[in-house]
This record gives C-alpha cells, structure tokens and sequence, in this order.
C-alpha cells in the first residue's frame, strides 16, 4: 500500500515537473466547440489543460510560444475503432493481445479485458501519434466469441495511457458473429438474449466465488455483462446489412436502457433515418465500397454522407498499423458528400461523445486537456501532415522508428555499414 | 492370356521392319514437322470503343513523363494520341471537353491486383488466386482464374485505372503466369486482354511460401526457397537445351523426337528465353539482394520487385541492376518482413534513380492509387527529397508500364500512344478529386457525370445499391 502511494506521488510530481505552459499562436484554429473556428488563434495551455482559445489574447509570462501562423490546428485525432497497443506485428512474430482462443472461463468474452494488454512502449503509438492521433478506442480484433470483450480508452502520450479502461463492449451480429455462434443469426440473437437476460437477472449485484449459478455464461462473463444491461458500459455492435441493424436497434428497443453504438453499419444508409430517430451513433469504416459478402451488398462510400445528412452521429477511424489512414478516409467521405466540418468531427469530437469522455477531450475548449495538432495544411488531404502534436499539454517528438528507419537510409552513400551510423 | 500379348508384340515388330524396310527403298527419312509450342492460345480478342476526335482544353496536364503543361489541350482520335500542347488544332467534328480547373493525366496501371482471381464476394468460391498445391506452379496462368464480372474491376475504373496487371498470389516460389489487361469490362477474360502485352511470371520471397509448404514438404525456411528457385531454374535450362537441340537436329534433317511438352517448365523457359517478364514479390532488403544474385546466376531479368517494403535500404542496388519496385506508400507491420516498412519509401527509391511503382494488391487501394501517389510525394517532402507531382506522376502510369512491357504503347500521354486518359475533377494529389472521365483507347469508359452509364458488374444486378454511386 505504502508502496502504491509512493509511486503514485512520483508520477504526479513528475507529471507537474514536465508539464510547460505553452501558447500557440497565430493558427487558424479549429475548436470543434460551439466557438467554432478561429482565425488566427492563440490557444493558451497551462498545466496539460486548455486555460482560453481566441483572438488576441495575451499570452502570460513564461509561455513557450509556438508559432503556427499559417498553419491548421485541430484537436488531437481519436482512433474510433482500434487494437492500437495490442498488436506489434500481426502475424507468425509471437503474442498478439488482440486476439484470443476462447477458454472455458470465458467463453462468450465478454470477461475479455484489454485494459491489462495495452503495452505503452508499442511502436505503433509513436507511428500513430506523429500523424495527429492522440488518442485511441482499442479493443480486441479477433475472438470467436459471442462477445468481443471489453475495450479501453488510451493516450498515445508519455504518461497516463489508460485513460478509460472497460469503456465499451463489443458484439458481432454480421456474417462472422453468425459463423461464431454456431453458423447462424438464429442462433446468435436467441444467445444475445439468453446473455442479456441472464445479466439482467443479476439485479446490478455482481456473483461473488461462493454464489451457488445455474447459467449458461460463466460467472466471468455475466460479471462483465452487469454494466452492459444496465447502460453504464457501451455496447458497440458491429452490423453491416439493413435487416442486421434494424434488429440491433429493435434490441434496443426492447433493452431501452442500453447506451448503444454501431460499428461499419455498411448499409446503414438504407436505415438512415431509422438510425437517426433511435440516437445511436455509428463508427464507420468508409473505405469498403464493394459486396465483399452477403451482407454488405450496398456498399458504397457515401454512407458516411448520407448517414450525416439524416442527422446521425458519424465517427470514422478503424484502423491500427496504419491509423494515418482515417483522415484520408475521412477525406474520401468528404469527396462522397459529408461536409467537411463533420469529417473532422468524425475524428475529434463525435469520437469522443460516443465514449463519453467529451468532458475532457475531443474538442479544443477550456478546461479539456490539451491533445491538439498543428497541420502543414487541410488534416483531411493526403499530401498534408502533422507539424507538431501535443498530448496532455506536452510537445511531443515527432519521432517513430519508422522516421528513424528513414534517417539511417536517406542518404545510400556511406563509407561503414549503416547499422553502425548513428541518425 | 500371355500368348495373345504375344502375338501383339511379333505384329508391332513386323509393322516397325516393314517401314523401315520403306524408309530404306526410298533412301532418306521423311522429315515430321518441326513441332512448335504456340505462345497464343488464349489470343486477346479486346476490342476498344468507339474513339471520336476528342479534344480537352485549357486543363492542367501531367503529361506521365515528368512534363506539366498549365491550359494545355490534348487531341485523340482512333484510339490514339494525336497532339499534346498549349497550341492543339481539332478537326471541326471532334468533341470538345472545357477542362477547366480540371487535371488531366495517363490512365493509371496498377502493377499489382488481384481483381477476379480474389473476385468479391470473397470466400472459399472465388479463392482462385493460389495454386497452393505445390511450391512451383509455373504452369497456372492467372487468366485461367479471372472471373470477368468482379465488381472491383468497375470500382478501380471509377478510380482512373485503364490497365492493370493480375497475378496470382505469394502462395507459391513460382506462383504461376500474370496477365495484363485493359479495364474494359468484358464477358471472358480474353476480351480484356491487353493486346501484345508479355506475360509475366510471379514470383515470391521470404516469409509466405516457407508459412504455405513449412508442413506441407516444404520449403520451410528462406534457404530452401532459394533453393528451390535455382532448382526450378536449372531444371528450365535443361528442359530448353532439350528443345534448342531438338530444333538444330531437325534443322539438319535428323527427324528428331520432340521433347515432351512440360508446361510448367515452357513458362520458365519462357523467362530464360526473355519472352515473360518477372514480378518477385520480396520485401526485406536482404532477401531482394539474394534475388539480384540468382537473376545473373541464371541469367534472366527480374522486371520488378512487388511490395518491396525494405527497398529504400537498396535502393542504389536496384537502381545499377534496373529493377523497379512496386511499393504501398504506407502498410507495415502486418507481418515481420513488414516491419521496417516506412512511408518514405517510394520517394527514397525514385530519389537513389531506381524505378518506382506505386502499387496496390488491393481491390480497394486500386481505387485510389493517385492518393497512395500523393502521400508518397508529401512524405518525402517533408524529408526533403525534391520531387514535383509531374514527376511523381511516373510511378503511377510510365514505371508501371515499363515494368509490364507495354511502355511502347501506354503509359504517358505522348503522340502515337494509346489514348488512355483520366480527366480529374481538381489537382489528382487532393484526397477530394475524383476521376471524372476515363478514356481507354480513346473510348469513354467511364463518367463521373452521367451515372446511367456506369458499369454494372451481373453479380450486382437485382442486388441491394445496383448502379448507386460507389
């Protein structure tokens, strides 16, 4: 215990000690608030947090000033849909956190939880964070199970990573949930029931070791399932055609305390209204544009639009080695009729209201912590890039072993073996 | 039983006598035909649409050989390029495009897809891409696997590609023969095929054949894929020292015995002889560097290196022994070999003078192979390689095209050549522009602004989003 305090103190002193007051000055600023967009901003940042964001405003003593005159400033990108920090190399290269071969303790995995895998010293943070991402959604990519276990909310900062363990549970109702349930979406729903009735039994009171259970989940993964039932966990259900999410929002209908997201919802733009009058927000993945199964037939890559123009909340970024590639994603979306206004809001703040940390990140307003980019030029375009980022109010090096890769071999002509050169 | 076996065998000896017996009172052998291997059997039978004079004004153009031209104009007619310039001269009847604010380039050509031997819907019933079965199958030819009516196809169309290279998977050492077609849609394969064009051979390093054969007899480990490229390789010089004596035998009137046709070994042979072109899927350094050894081992040409994720390391290399790469601008670390993948690596190539391909092997990054172009070029950039988008534009249209054999008649918009053309909506290095007009041959294949007209693959046909905008 005394242990723990120690520790903890050290990080908080630590934390103080690095943080710098920074101003940035002189960008065209976009707060993703109801402020809007400010031209030639100063965005004041003391202690890791936003202290004002305007014009002309006087910047204290002792404020390192960065300038971004000319440049965009956005809030730092959140990755919706990722298993960043779970899995360096994807395949035949070892442990990959990401995925799991269902066990008896838990064999629906719900009971799954990333928050104990997430490995800050992933590469893929660094490559992730110099192209804008400051935080990352991160769950669990391959299972097998009725449910794909719990995610986390992570910083792809120095410190503090774990931003928001158990922040979501995932759940499968397209072709591969069907597969995984035994072949069928006949079996699948009677199986999502039987687990959301057997959690809702519980009565909010989690089964301790000695409690005598006759279910048919494991205590485990009931347990897990307490917070899903009662709304205080997001349920983020991946379904791709129509007739699969109009059961997921007639399971909401019958389950009204679920707080619910969807996730690809690829042809959602044939229920778009639907979707809208329920509130639920979706995590699109708006690249696919071809039937590449039975149940996303309708693919195309103005779902994004179309669904945004029927007045649903849209998020975009599912990705994880190559999470850059959201805004570009977001760009096409934006090429195929989402204003441009909502393809940043897709990365920023959208993202952050459909995990409920809105309260401190997401948007460039006081008193949230200061996660924020400084563009070259328009985030969305793929020639442009992140010049600086900032997480939790530090300027970070903008370095990655891939840039490090990049230096060792930029230049061919050398006279010793390049391993023994340093960058 | 035995005794009629016998007698079978005294009839076949006495036919054998008589004749020779013939051949003698004649006194010389008549001379069976030179026997002769048809390198054609599956002819393209593409035929372009039709190609009125067309005229594109005032528009931006990247000419694909380095050259940018600010209120250009290009003329076609009869599928070809007739005149590129700031001064361009149309016959009265020609169709005039007003291009302005608009960019106009080469049609791409992707180096590198598997568009109908991975046909959407995938799944086990159009897994046509790896002849998985043993690790030289020189003998398959992706054509034979192409199902014409996958809807990717229509999607990279809408994306600027006009022709595009199919080859089979990284299965296999030798995965078999790759094929080259026009991004017409067509009933068969063949309707497709681009005419003339060689065909190419795919090959693969490292990690995935020794993952496919490790428990199957192998190879299991890099040296024994090495090893069995240079066994299949002697194996084809011998199968083509048999032929090359078979025909000066019969040149002097020996009345040789053909060898036996071997298909497998006809197509490396093929490659031995310069006909069919080598695309090595390899991403690490070191395993590219072996390769460049084993090519002058065996004295054949390596025309690209696919994927080529560690090329930037040899770069100089590739560059002396004029090997191009066809490169993603950014994937790694999906297996080991990707891992030191970095997103500067197309520039660094094209910055050490090697060849530079941006490639997709992907039904969905084919889509939008000027994007992958366009985040090559920023990043390298930023790590101050000088490059212009003039420039760069080579590596979507020219290098490929080179790579494939057909530079002679594609690949950049100069005088003479095929019209394959794309008018884009705005500067095609934005992540907003869209390819507005796609010409193959001269003929409007796609356009952007009349959707009726839109290809519509059978599969989806009667389907959910049949002919919405994709």
């Amino acid at each position: 215990m005394k242990k723990t305090s120690l520790a903890l103190l050290t990080g908080l002193l630590s934390l103080a000690a690095q943080a710098e007051n920074i101003a940035v000055v002189g960008g065209f600023v976009h707060t993703m608030s109801a402020q809007g967009s400010v031209d030639n901003g100063t965005v004041l940042i003391r202690d890791g947090r936003i202290e004002a964001i305007g014009q002309g405003i006087e910047i204290p003593a002792h404020f390192r000033v960065i300038d971004a005159k000319g440049k965009i400033v956005t809030p730092g990108l959140i990755g919706a849909y990722t298993s960043v920090g779970l899995v360096e190399v994807g395949s035949s290269a070892g442990t990959v956190d990401a995925s799991y071969k269902p066990q008896d303790f838990s064999k629906a995995g719900s009971a799954l939880d990333v928050s104990y895998a997430i490995n800050p010293d992933n590469s893929v943070l660094d490559v992730s964070r110099i192209e804008g991402f400051t935080l990352a959604a991160t769950g669990m990519s391959s299972t097998h199970t009725l449910f794909g276990g719990q995610g986390a909310i992570i910083s792809l900062g120095d410190s503090d990573n774990l931003v928001k363990p158990k922040a979501f549970m995932s759940l499968s109702v397209n072709n591969g949930g069907a597969d995984d349930a035994g072949g069928s979406r006949a079996s699948l729903w009677p199986q999502v029931e039987n687990a959301f009735a057997e959690a809702e039994a519980l009565n909010g009171k989690a089964l301790s070791a000695k409690d005598e259970w006759h279910g048919y989940l494991s205590k485990a993964d009931v347990n897990a399932l307490i917070p899903v039932v009662t709304g205080k966990m997001l349920l983020v259900v991946d379904a791709r055609r129509a007739s699969d999410i109009r059961q997921v929002l007639a399971f909401k209908a019958r389950h009204p305390k679920l707080n619910l997201a969807l996730l690809r919802a690829t042809e959602g733009w044939r229920v778009a209204d639907e979707i809208a009058k329920a509130g639920v927000p979706v995590i699109l993945d708006p690249e696919p544009n071809l039937p590449y199964a039975f149940d996303m037939l309708a693919s195309t890559m103005a779902n994004a639009g179309r669904l945004d123009a029927a007045g649903v909340q849209v998020s975009i970024g599912v990705e994880t080695h190559n999470l850059r590639l959201a805004t570009q994603h977001a760009g096409n979306a934006v090429a195929n009729g989402l204003p441009w206004q909502d393809g940043l809001a897709a990365l920023t703040i959208n993202t952050a209201k459909l995990f409920g940390i809105d309260k401190d990140y997401g948007s460039l307003e006081k008193g949230k912590v200061a996660d924020l980019v400084i563009w070259s030029g328009d985030p969305l375009e793929a020639m442009q890039a992140p010049e600086q980022v900032l997480i939790n109010g530090e300027a970070i090096k903008m370095e990655s072993r891939q840039t490090k890769l990049r230096d060792r071999y930029l230049n061919l002509k050398r006279d010793t073996p390049h391993q023994y050169m340093r960058p | 039983m035995k005794k009629q076996q016998t007698g079978r065998l005294l009839l076949a000896t006495l036919t054998m006598a008589v004749l020779a017996a013939c051949g003698q009172k004649a006194d010389k052998q008549p001379t069976a035909p030179l026997v002769e291997i048809n390198k054609d059997p599956y002819p393209s039978t593409y035929k372009a649409l039709p190609s009125p004079a067309t005229l594109i004004t005032n528009v931006s153009i990247l000419d694909g050989i380095g050259g940018q031209i600010e209120k250009g104009s290009v003329l076609f007619q009869d599928g070809k390029i007739v005149a590129v310039g700031t001064q361009v001269e149309a016959p009265a009847d020609a169709v005039v495009i007003d291009g302005k604010g608009k960019w106009l380039t080469p049609g791409i050509i992707d180096a590198h897809s598997h568009l109908g031997v991975y046909a959407t819907p995938d799944g086990p019933s159009h897994s046509d891409g790896n002849e998985a079965t043993k690790p030289v199958t020189a003998q398959v030819w992706a054509e034979h696997s192409i199902w014409p009516q996958d809807p990717g196809f229509r999607r990279a169309l809408a994306g600027g590609v006009t022709s595009l290279q199919i080859l089979p998977g990284s299965a296999n050492l030798v995965g078999g023969r790759s094929v080259t077609v026009k991004n017409l849609p067509g009933r068969t394969i063949q309707d497709m095929k681009f005419p003339d064009a060689p065909y190419g051979l795919k090959m693969a390093c490292g990690e995935n054949p020794k993952r496919v054969y490790g428990n199957k007899g192998g190879p299991s480990t890099r040296m024994g894929n090495v090893a069995g490229y240079r066994q299949a390789w002697a194996d084809a010089q011998d199968y083509q020292r048999k032929w090359d004596k078979y025909a000066e035998e019969h040149k002097a009137g020996k009345n040789p015995t053909p060898p036996k046709r071997d298909l497998t070994l006809d197509t490396l042979a093929g490659v031995l002889n310069g006909e069919i072109l080598v695309h090595m899927h390899c991403y690490r350094a070191d395993d590219m560097g072996t390769m460049l050894d084993l090519m002058k081992e065996f004295d054949y040409k390596i025309a690209s290196f696919q994927h080529a994720v560690e090329a930037y390391k040899i770069a100089d290399r590739l560059a002396t022994d004029n090997v191009c790469s066809a490169m993603w601008a950014d994937w790694w670390g999906f297996k080991m070999e990707a891992y030191d993948g970095i997103r500067e690596n197309i520039p660094m190539v094209h910055q050490a003078g090697a060849c530079a391909i941006v490639h997709s092997d992907s039904d969905l990054g084919i889509q939008r192979l000027n994007q992958e172009a366009a985040k090559a070029l920023g990043d390298g950039q930023r790590a101050g390689i000088d490059i212009s988008k003039a420039v760069a534009w080579q590596w979507l249209s020219a290098n490929p095209a080179k790579s494939l054999g057909i530079f002679d008649k594609t690949g950049s918009l100069e005088v003479g050549k095929n019209a394959d053309l794309v008018l884009w909506s705005a500067d095609p290095f934005s992540t907003y522009a869209q390819a507005e007009r796609v010409y193959i041959d001269g003929g409007l294949a796609f356009d952007r602004q009349s959707p009726e007209s839109w290809p519509v693959s059978d599969f989806e046909l009667g389907q959910p989003g049949e002919g919405d905008v994709k």
